[in-house]
C-alpha cells in the first residue's frame, strides 16, 4: 500500500484562477512561478544528464577494448573534459536547483521564491551558459579539452573553444550564485508563522548551507577563470611561470572552490535522503539537530581541505600533513549522518517503495564512496591512487549512486506531489534494480583498474586493463539504457494515472509542510501563511 | 551491416573476455613494488582497507538487518525515539579514535617519503609534450625517451594490429631511464611545456612534472628488473602514449650503461662541434632546452 488515500486534511490554499499561468510558450519563456521554474530546471537537468551521459558512453565505448578503435585521443580529451563540466554544472546542480525551487516554498510554506524575476532569469542564464558549452564543441580546434579542472598551461592550448566555455562558466556561476541568494533569502524571510529554524525539513536545511557555499566559493571560480582569459588573450602571466606567474596557484584557487562544490551537489542529497528514510520507516529522523550541525560542519570543513587533491604538487610536508589530518576529519561528521540514517530505520516499519529503494541504495554505495575517500585522505598512499581510476571509481560512487541516486529518489519521492498521478510502480522498480546493479558493474571494476595501476583521463590502455575495462564498458552502456525507463516513468505519470491523495505516502504525515497542499500542489500555494504549531 | 559489425565487435569481445584469464590479469589489488617506501605505502593501504572492511561489515551488517526485520509487511510498528545520546557520543569518539590510529602510521611514512637527502645517485625528468627527458646532471647524460615505435604503430586508430600481439603495448619506451639498484636515487621532476606526472607504481612514488618547479621525489630499489608506469598527469592529445620506463640493473651493468652513454655522446658532440662552427645556430637541442628549463626553474 503506497498510496495513502486519507482525505480531509485541511490545507489552506485558494484557487487564485485570475493568475493562472499564462498560455503557450509565453508561460514557461516569463514565468516567475517557483513551480514552473522548479520543472523547468528539472527537465533542463534531464536533457543535460542524457547528453553528459552520451559522452560517457563514448569514452566507454573507446576503452571497451585496448587499441583505438572509435575516436581521436583528442576528441576523447574533449569527451572526459565536457561530460564533467555537463554533468557537474548542467545536470546535477540544477537537478538539486530544481527541487529546491519546486520543494522550499512548499516546505516552508512560502507562496513562492522570495525573487522570482530573478529566478526566471537565473534558469534562462543556464540555457545560455550551456548553448555556449555545446557550441564550443564544433569551433576550429575541438572542443576544450584540458579537463574539467582547466589546468593551466595546459587549458591554455585550447583552440576557438576556449573563450566560449570560460563564458559558459562565468554565465552557470552568475545562474548558481543568484539561485543561492534568491534560497537563502526566501529561507529566512518567508517561512510561515512558527516554522523556526531548527523546525524546518532537512532538505531545506541542506540547501540553506549549500547557498551559502555556493556564494563563498562561485566568485572564487569565476576570478581563477578569468584569470584564465586574461592570460591567454591579454598577456597577463597569472599562471605562467615564465612571466613570474605560478601553475600552481590556479590549482589552489580552483580546489578552494571545487571542493566546496563537491559538497555542492552532495548536501542537497544528503537534505532528501534524510527526508525519505523516515518516511518510509514511518519514524521520526534519528538525531535532527545532530544531522543539521554535522551538515554544517562538513561545509565547514569542505573550506579547508582543498589540497588534498593536490597531494602530487610538490607541497611543503607541513601542508600535505594539514591537508591529509584536515580531511580524514570530514570522515567524523559524514560518518554522523550515516549512524543516524541507519538508527531511523531501526526499529521503525519499512516499507519500500522506489523512493525508498534509491534512498537504501545511496546509503550503501555513497559509503563506499566514502570508504574509498578515506583511503585517498592519506597522503602517502594517495601517492598511488592520484590520478588512476581508482579516483574515478570514488567520485563516480560519490556521484552516481550518490548524488544522482538521491535525486531520482527526490523525483520518485515528490513526482506524485507535482503531477497529481501516482506513476507507475513496477517500472520505476525495474529503473532501480538495473540502474544498481549496472552501476555497481560499471564503477566497482574501476576501483580495481586504478589499483592495478590504470592512469584516468587516457583513450587508450595496456592489455593488462582490458577485461575489467570491458566489464566497465558493459556496466555503462546498462545504466545508460536503464535511464530511458526513467524517462518513460515520468511521461507516463505526467499524462495521467491513479490519483494521488495529499499525503501521497502513508508515512509522509508530519513530514514538512508539502503533504498539506492537494496533489497536483496548486499553481499558487500558501496565499495565506499556514500556522507551524 | 550495423548489426553484422555489432556481432562482430561482440564477437571479438567475447573472445577477448573467455582468452583474458590466458594473459594472467583480472588484476584486483596495488602491487607491493620494489622499495622499501612502496612496500610501506601497500602495506598502509592494507591497514586502511582492512579497517574499512570491518566499518564496512559492522555498519552493512546493522543497515542490512534493519531492513531484513522492521518491515511493515512483518507487523513491525515504528517506535518512537529520535535520539539518544549516548549512542551518538560513541559513535563521534569512535570514529576518532580510529582515525588517529590510521593518522600515526601514515604521518610516519609521509616523512620518510620527503626526505630526498643522502642520495647516491640524482636524475632530472623533464616531462614534454608528449615524452620524457631523463638528465643525469652529475654525468652529463641527458636523453629523451618515448613510445616505443611498434606500440606507436599499434596505436593509431584503426591500425588494424592486434595490441594484444605488441609486447608490453603502450609500456615501452625506445631509451629507458636506468638506474643501480640498491642505489638512493632522487628524482628531480619538472617540465618543459604543460604539466605532466611521472609516475612507476613499483616504486611507489608519483609526482607532479610543473614549468617553473623542481620536485623532487626519491626511491631505493632493491630488485634488478625492468619497471613501468605512465604519465598521470592529463597533459594534452597523446598524454596516455608517453609511458615511464626504469630499468634497475647491477651497478657493474650500470657502470657500463653509463661509460657507453657517455661515449656515444662524445662521438655525437664532436661533429656536431664542427657543423655548429659553421651554422650556430644547429646546436645539440637537447642541450638548448635544457638551459632554458634551468632559467624558467629559477
Amino acid at each position: 500500500m503506497s498510496a495513502n488515500q486519507t482525505h480531509g486534511h485541511a490545507a489552506a490554499h485558494d484557487h487564485h484562477d485570475d493568475h493562472g499561468p499564462a498560455k503557450g510558450i509565453m508561460r514557461w519563456l516569463t514565468t516567475t512561478n517557483h513551480k514552473d521554474i522548479g520543472t523547468m530546471y528539472l527537465i533542463f537537468s534531464l536533457i543535460m544528464f542524457f547528453i553528459g551521459g552520451s559522452m560517457a558512453l563514448v569514452i566507454r565505448a573507446e576503452l571497451f577494448m585496448p587499441g583505438m578503435q572509435l575516436v581521436d585521443p583528442g576528441f576523447f580529451n574533449t569527451m572526459t573534459t565536457v561530460h564533467a563540466l555537463i554533468m557537474v554544472f548542467g545536470a546535477v546542480m540544477p537537478a538539486t536547483v530544481g527541487l529546491a525551487n519546486w520543494m522550499i516554498p512548499l516546505q516552508v510554506g512560502a507562496p513562492d521564491m522570495a525573487l522570482p524575476r530573478m529566478n526566471n532569469f537565473s534558469f534562462w542564464l543556464l540555457v545560455a551558459a550551456f548553448s555556449l558549452l555545446i557550441l564550443s564543441l564544433f569551433m576550429p580546434g575541438g572542443g576544450p579539452a584540458a579537463g574539467w579542472t582547466l589546468y593551466p598551461p595546459l587549458v591554455l592550448q585550447t583552440g576557438d573553444a576556449f573563450p566560449l566555455a570560460i563564458f559558459a562558466i562565468h554565465l552557470a556561476g552568475a545562474s548558481s550564485i543568484m539561485g543561492a541568494i534568491n534560497i537563502i533569502v526566501t529561507i529566512m524571510n518567508l517561512r510561515a508563522p512558527g516554522m523556526t529554524l531548527l523546525k524546518m525539513p532537512l532538505f531545506t536545511w541542506t540547501w540553506l548551507i549549500t547557498a551559502y557555499l555556493l556564494i563563498a566559493v562561485m566568485p572564487v571560480f569565476a576570478g581563477a577563470v578569468t584569470m584564465l582569459l586574461t592570460d591567454h588573450f591579454f598577456g597577463t602571466t597569472f599562471f605562467a611561470a615564465a612571466g613570474g606567474g605560478d601553475p600552481v596557484l590556479y590549482q589552489h584557487i580552483f580546489w578552494f572552490f571545487g571542493h566546496p562544490e563537491v559538497y555542492i551537489m552532495i548536501l542537497p542529497a544528503f537534505g532528501i535522503v534524510s527526508e525519505i528514510i523516515p518516511t518510509f520507516s514511518r519514524k521520526r529522523l534519528f538525531g535532527y539537530d545532530a544531522m543539521v550541525y554535522a551538515t554544517a560542519s562538513i561545509a565547514f570543513l569542505s573550506f579547508i581541505v582543498w589540497a588534498h587533491h593536490m597531494f602530487t604538487v610538490g607541497m611543503p610536508l607541513a601542508g600535505t600533513m594539514f591537508f591529509m589530518l584536515s580531511t580524514m576529519l570530514i570522515a567524523v561528521p559524514t560518518g554522523v549522518k550515516v549512524f543516524n540514517w541507519t538508527a531511523t530505520m531501526w526499529k521503525g516499519s519499512l516499507t519500500f517503495e522506489p523512493p525508498m529503494l534509491f534512498a537504501l541504495a545511496f546509503l550503501f554505495l555513497f559509503t563506499i564512496g566514502g570508504f574509498s575517500g578515506l583511503m585517498m585522505a592519506i597522503a602517502p598512499v594517495d601517492f598511488q591512487y592520484h590520478d588512476t581510476y581508482f579516483i574515478v571509481a570514488h567520485f563516480h560512487y560519490v556521484l552516481v549512486p550518490g548524488a544522482v541516486f538521491a535525486i531520482m529518489a527526490a523525483v520518485y519521492y515528490w513526482l506524485p506531489k507535482w503531477t497529481g498521478y501516482m506513476y507507475d510502480m513496477k517500472l520505476a522498480n525495474w529503473h532501480f534494480w538495473t540502474s544498481t546493479v549496472f552501476v555497481n558493474l560499471l564503477f566497482f571494476p574501476q576501483h580495481f583498474l586504478g589499483l592495478a595501476g590504470m592512469p584516468r583521463r587516457i583513450p587508450d590502455y595496456s592489455t593488462q586493463f582490458a577485461d575489467w575495462n570491458m566489464v566497465s564498458s558493459i556496466g555503462a552502456f546498462g545504466f545508460g539504457l536503464s535511464q530511458l525507463i526513467f524517462v518513460w516513468v515520468i511521461i507516463k505519470c505526467a499524462k495521467g494515472g491513479t490519483k494521488a491523495s495529499d499525503h501521497v505516502w502513508e508515512g509522509a504525515y508530519n513530514h514538512g509542510l508539502e503533504w498539506t497542499v492537494p496533489s497536483p500542489a496548486p499553481y499558487h500555494t500558501f496565499d495565506e501563511a499556514p500556522v507551524v504549531k | 551491416m550495423v548489426k553484422q559489425a555489432f556481432g562482430a565487435i561482440s564477437a571479438t569481445a567475447l573472445a577477448a573476455l573467455w582468452s583474458a584469464p590466458a594473459a594472467a590479469a583480472w588484476t584486483l589489488n596495488l602491487r607491493e613494488g620494489v622499495t622499501e617506501l612502496s612496500r610501506e605505502i601497500y602495506g598502509l593501504h592494507m591497514l586502511i582497507l582492512w579497517i574499512c572492511v570491518v566499518i564496512a561489515v559492522a555498519v552493512f551488517g546493522v543497515m542490512i538487518y534493519s531492513i531484513a526485520t522492521f518491515r511493515k509487511s512483518k507487523g513491525a510498528v515504528p517506535a518512537d525515539f529520535d535520539h539518544n545520546t549516548k549512542a551518538e557520543i560513541i559513535w563521534t569518539v569512535i570514529p576518532v579514535l580510529i582515525l588517529v590510529a590510521m593518522a600515526v602510521p601514515a604521518a610516519r611514512t609521509l616523512v620518510k617519503i620527503e626526505d630526498t637527502r643522502g642520495a647516491e645517485l640524482t636524475v632530472k625528468v623533464t616531462g614534454y609534450q608528449w615524452k620524457w627527458q631523463y638528465d643525469y646532471v652529475d654525468d652529463g647524460v641527458a636523453f629523451f625517451s618515448t613510445l616505443s615505435s611498434a606500440s606507436n604503430e599499434a596505436r593509431q586508430l584503426d591500425s588494424g594490429v592486434d595490441v594484444h600481439q605488441v609486447e608490453n603495448y603502450l609500456l615501452d619506451v625506445d631509451n629507458p631511464m636506468v638506474v643501480p639498484v640498491n642505489t638512493k636515487v632522487r628524482v628531480l621532476v619538472t617540465a618543459a611545456d604543460v604539466i605532466h606526472n611521472w609516475w612507476v607504481p613499483d616504486f611507489g612514488m608519483k609526482k607532479d612534472a610543473i614549468p617553473g618547479y623542481i620536485n623532487e621525489l626519491w626511491f631505493r630499489a632493491d630488485t634488478v628488473g625492468t619497471y613501468r608506469g605512465q604519465c598521470a598527469e592529463l597533459c594534452g592529445r597523446d598524454h596516455g602514449f608517453m609511458p615511464v620506463v626504469v630499468k634497475v640493473v647491477e651497478q657493474a651493468e650500470y657502470d657500463t650503461w653509463l661509460a657507453g652513454q657517455k661515449a656515444a655522446r662524445q662521438a655525437a658532440a664532436t661533429p656536431a662541434a664542427q657543423t655548429a662552427a659553421a651554422a650556430a645556430p644547429t646546436t645539440n637541442a637537447n642541450e638548448t632546452t635544457t638551459t632554458v628549463l634551468v632559467a624558467n626553474a629559477e
